[in-house]
């Protein structure tokens, strides 16, 4: 098929697919509700899969770059939902919030559609992420307040 | 974007963990008890040219361990994928369940286990035209008190000479699903199959 020329090239829409997944994911259903209010209404969907709830066997390597190994299952809520137009959204998020899965399933697939994607991008995911970052640096400002300095203490000596 | 938008995602089994017990429980009778029409209850909304019983078979036995081979085309694969999370393979030889909507696959060419390991042999679901319960072969064998009537319409001309050559290997060989609508029936390799005169 030839692509259209309004959408981005894939590897664009990849990384932000990616990053509205991940601010999705890490949210809270009442906080997505809450921005939704302030959005166009999404469009009706029906459920291909879920919501559902189950484990999701965690792996990790030592350093990075060491031999695999399973961490630990965690518990994992997904949905997937298809619009009228038969875009496809999909949602992993980590806990059972079934509500928050459906809803990022939902906004997935509206954020796919480049008509829709400026309104919900500026109304949801604009806030999502900038409540993360105020949230990452709220933290990382504690976390500075009770910093050792190794080498300052070497040198106060 | 993709070939996928042009043939949209269906819904599997709406409860996916009742609808594939009763499923299986009906395969379970089907295999117990050959030629003994099933109807299934729940019926995932599969999409063309599946049939909903073939479709419900799969989805109940097929997961990321078995390999599956279907003729169906590109939206059926696109749907078994995204349900049962089964592999796809190419040739009918390496898969442990076939899903065959169009020609038969010969029954020779499909796994058909070991002499150690026979229960390593394939399992063919074979979408047909129509089955009934009527006086055309006469089945038995173990699962069959007596004989039971079947009749089934769409197979081939050369299905019972595949059939017989298929029990002579026996305990190697292939086992039979046929579906047709919401209806199963199987045919376990140990079926023996007569024509009625």
């Amino acid at each position: 098929m030839v692509p259209e020329p309004a959408l981005p090239d894939p590897p664009l829409l990849q990384a932000m697919r990616r990053r509205w997944m991940g601010l999705l994911a890490r949210a809270d259903a009442a906080t997505i509700a809450a921005r939704l209010a302030e959005a166009p209404a999404l469009p009706p969907h029906i459920r291909l899969r879920g919501p559902e709830t189950g484990l999701v066997m965690t792996r990790g390597r030592q350093g990075g770059d060491g031999a695999p190994f399973n961490l630990g299952e965690m518990t994992v809520t997904r949905c997937s939902v298809r619009l009228e137009d038969g875009t496809v959204g999909h949602a992993y998020v980590a806990g059972r919030d079934a509500r928050q899965a459906e809803l990022a399933a939902v906004l997935d697939a509206a954020l796919q559609d480049p008509d829709r994607r400026p309104a919900l991008l500026a109304a949801v995911i604009e806030p999502l992420a900038a409540a993360e970052a105020a949230r990452t640096a709220r933290e990382a400002a504690k976390a500075a307040a009770t910093r050792v300095e190794f080498f300052t203490m070497a040198t106060m000596r | 974007m993709t070939p996928l938008d042009s043939m949209p995602l269906t819904p599997g089994f709406a409860d996916p963990v009742a609808d594939a017990q009763s499923c299986f429980r009906a395969l379970l009778e089907a295999m117990a008890r050959p030629g003994r029409v099933q109807r299934l209850a729940a019926l995932p909304e599969a999409p063309a040219p599946l049939s909903p019983a073939a479709a419900a078979a799969l989805l109940t036995m097929a997961d990321a361990e078995t390999p599956v081979w279907t003729d169906a085309g590109p939206a059926a694969e696109a749907w078994l994928r995204f349900h049962a999370g089964c592999p796809l393979v190419a040739r009918p030889g390496e898969a442990a369940f076939l899903l065959a909507s169009g020609p038969m696959p010969p029954l020779a060419a499909l796994a058909a286990g070991t002499e150690e390991e026979p229960h390593r042999s394939a399992t063919l679901v074979l979408q047909v035209a129509a089955l009934e319960e009527e006086e055309a072969w006469r089945l038995s064998g173990p699962g069959i008190e007596n004989s039971h009537p079947l009749r089934v319409e769409g197979l081939p001309d050369s299905f019972l000479p595949d059939w017989a050559a298929n029990a002579t290997r026996f305990p190697r060989g292939v086992d039979l699903v046929l579906c047709a609508g919401p209806r199963l029936v199987a045919l376990p390799r140990t079926t023996r199959i007569e024509e009625a005169g």
